[in-house]
């Protein structure tokens, strides 16, 4: 199942004894153990590996096929044939299912990054703020995040989209991310709790640094593990929101996503008409990608932390 | 908001003259309530609401917001409570099931990851491809025949079954793969804690620490409930559309579409307040499972 795992690992694996992998670091530091860590993770290389390949589609599949995905280039409902041309069949409208599919995962890296980006930055900088500083500006920032939990994310964007009439995958990304944010705040300033009482901490405070360097200089990097995972998690969260976006109408206009694509199939009644092709691919991009995050995180998460390692 | 919605409402109605036209505008305005001033418009939209009126369905040509929500909404609860509660009490055992179980565990956490990830919808359109369109053995779409009347017969009853499974499906495989992972894994952890390992150190049986593991290992569970509601119920929201299913969701989609606001508004309206109602429910149910809670709330200290 894994490639790129020599017989020596899988052995170890198997074996799993904590106490020999322990005798058997290479490195002191911390960077170079998760490295060696990594390196023998199963979940997090095979998890690497499809998202090196979606990456890969997204990134080049444009470039190499250069098909407008909106543009009709072949006869209507082909089915994947092998030839060159529309080797993932086309649409009911003759457009090709391959450009549109490359296209539309250019578009969901884009928003999970983008979007799943923006909420981590807001998360972080809520979540240290409130967990570091306490008090007031504690109880506010809580209310804000409150306040952004329970809106009807929907309706918002519903009253938007009834004004801008185009919109594109920015405008849908920057949208997912101003709100998607709150859990992730939450999180963070639990864990913010917990470090800012530490030694380390009030002898920072002593040698008079402020607050915005002790918070990047002392609290961030001792939770940098559960940041990374956090962002991980509202990558593939952002993904599936705006998939669900799209697929209700309230997508980008005039662009192409994989969302889009199914929301097109079903309209234009790709089931009654048996065209597999038009709604199949999209959902395995999403499928793979979303999927391909979370098993890495779980990977991240047993390299991280010594005591789910079965390695 | 910009946006017409009689004037889109006008349009769909279709042949008829400029002076039809204009008649039907200005009743249409009447119905609504749209030829009186803007803080007229707001008060009235209070003073009814408190009646229980949410104002008339642009969509619905004018039928009550009120009538066209409940005529949903017994769909989208027969589609949604199975789903949650069955698909809770699966995933919760077979997590529980599976960790800790070499074999089962490796099977159970991708496959468990992999369904998690996919879109409610996307799983909709599979079943609906393959059961519905390949192999005919559930129909593709609607809450029941089109053939049919709703009545209290037999045959009604199956039919609105067999068109009932495949959304159930979809939310139920989806909803099991995330409990399975967060019930495998608060096992996993409660199996660390020091009351496991004091009970295993005094000999108990791996079944009795496992019990007792699961007991506690329930309570973060019924939060997750809680916290999932909203997706969850934008998640049913997508598959009805997928399968034309006539409930809130597809009610929802027709009033996108045709930019209904009295209807959208009174959707809302009712999901937010089904899902604090639902949040409710979870919290008393924690009290009821948890008795430290309800030592808490004596103000005793646990």
């Amino acid at each position: 199942m894994t490639s790129g795992l020599t017989a020596d690992t899988k052995m170890e694996s198997v074996s799993g004894s904590p106490d020999k992998d322990a005798a058997i670091l290479p490195a002191k530091k911390a960077s170079g153990e998760f490295l060696y860590f990594a390196l023998r993770s199963k979940k997090f290389l095979v998890a690497l590996g499809i998202l090196f390949v979606l990456i890969v589609i997204a990134v080049f599949g444009p470039i190499v096929d250069a098909t407008d995905p909106l543009a009709q280039t072949g006869i209507p409902i082909q089915p994947p044939t092998a030839d060159a041309g529309n080797w993932f069949g086309t649409t009911y409208f003759g457009e090709d299912v391959f450009a549109q599919f490359a296209n539309g995962l250019r578009a969901t890296f884009f928003v999970g990054l983008l979007g799943g980006g923006l909420a981590a930055l807001i998360g972080m900088a809520v979540g240290f703020t409130a967990g570091y500083r306490g008090g007031w500006i504690d109880e506010i920032l809580n209310m804000l995040t409150n306040v952004v939990l329970v809106i009807p994310t929907l309706a918002v964007l519903i009253v938007i989209t009834s004004y801008l009439k185009a919109r594109g995958v920015f405008f849908e990304a920057i949208f997912v991310g101003i709100t998607s944010w709150p859990w992730a705040a939450r999180a963070i300033r639990a864990q913010t709790f917990s470090l800012r009482s530490r030694d380390f901490v009030d002898l920072a405070k002593l040698s008079g640094r402020g607050t915005w360097r002790i918070i990047v200089q002392e609290i961030a990097p001792n939770m940098s593990s559960y940041l990374f995972m956090t962002f991980i998690l509202l990558f593939g969260g952002a993904i599936l929101i705006a998939a669900s976006l799209d697929f209700i109408g309230l997508g980008p206009t005039g662009g192409m996503s994989l969302g889009l694509m199914m929301f097109n199939a079903v309209t234009w009644a790709a089931l009654n008409l048996g065209i597999w092709w038009w709604f199949i691919p999209p959902g395995i991009g999403i499928m793979a990608t979303v999927g391909a995050l979370y098993v890495m995180n779980v990977g991240l998460d047993e390299i991280f932390n010594p005591k789910l390692r079965d390695i | 908001m910009p946006g017409d919605p009689v004037a889109s409402l006008v349009a769909r109605t279709g042949g008829v003259s400029s002076d039809g036209t204009a008649a039907l505008v200005k009743y249409y305005n009447e119905l609504f309530g749209l030829n009186k001033s803007l803080p007229e418009q707001f008060i009235n939209f209070w003073a009814s609401l408190l009646q229980g009126d949410l104002g008339r369905s642009v969509f619905g040509h004018g039928r009550p917001v009120t009538e066209q929500i409940m005529g949903a909404v017994p769909f989208t609860l027969a589609l949604l409570i199975p789903a949650i509660l069955l698909s809770w009490w699966a995933g919760n055992s077979f997590g529980a099931l599976a960790a800790r179980r070499k074999w089962l565990d490796n099977t159970v956490l991708p496959v468990g990851y992999i369904l998690t990830a996919t879109p409610y919808m996307w799983l909709g359109l599979v079943f609906a491809f393959v059961l519905g369109f390949t192999f005919k053995i559930f129909p593709l779409s609607g809450g029941y025949g089109y053939n049919l009347e709703p009545s209290l017969t037999w045959r009604f009853f199956t039919d609105l079954v067999a068109h009932w499974i495949m959304p159930f499906l979809s939310l139920f495989v989806v909803m099991f793969g995330g409990w399975a992972i967060g019930m495998r894994n608060m096992i996993i952890y409660e199996l660390e804690s020091d009351y496991s390992r004091y009970l295993e150190a005094l000999g108990a049986p791996q079944g009795l620490v496992r019990k007792y593991a699961f007991r506690n290992a329930m309570l973060p569970q019924i939060t997750g409930l809680a916290l999932q509601l909203g997706v969850i119920v934008a998640g049913s929201l997508v598959t009805e559309i997928v399968f034309s299913y006539p409930g809130v969701g597809q009610l929802l989609f027709n009033a996108i579409k045709s930019s209904d606001y009295f209807l959208l508004q009174g959707i809302f309206l009712f999901i937010i307040v089904g899902v604090l109602l639902a949040n409710f429910i979870v919290d008393i149910v924690y009290i009821i499972v948890d008795p430290r809670t309800r030592v808490g709330m004596r103000g005793g200290t646990a």
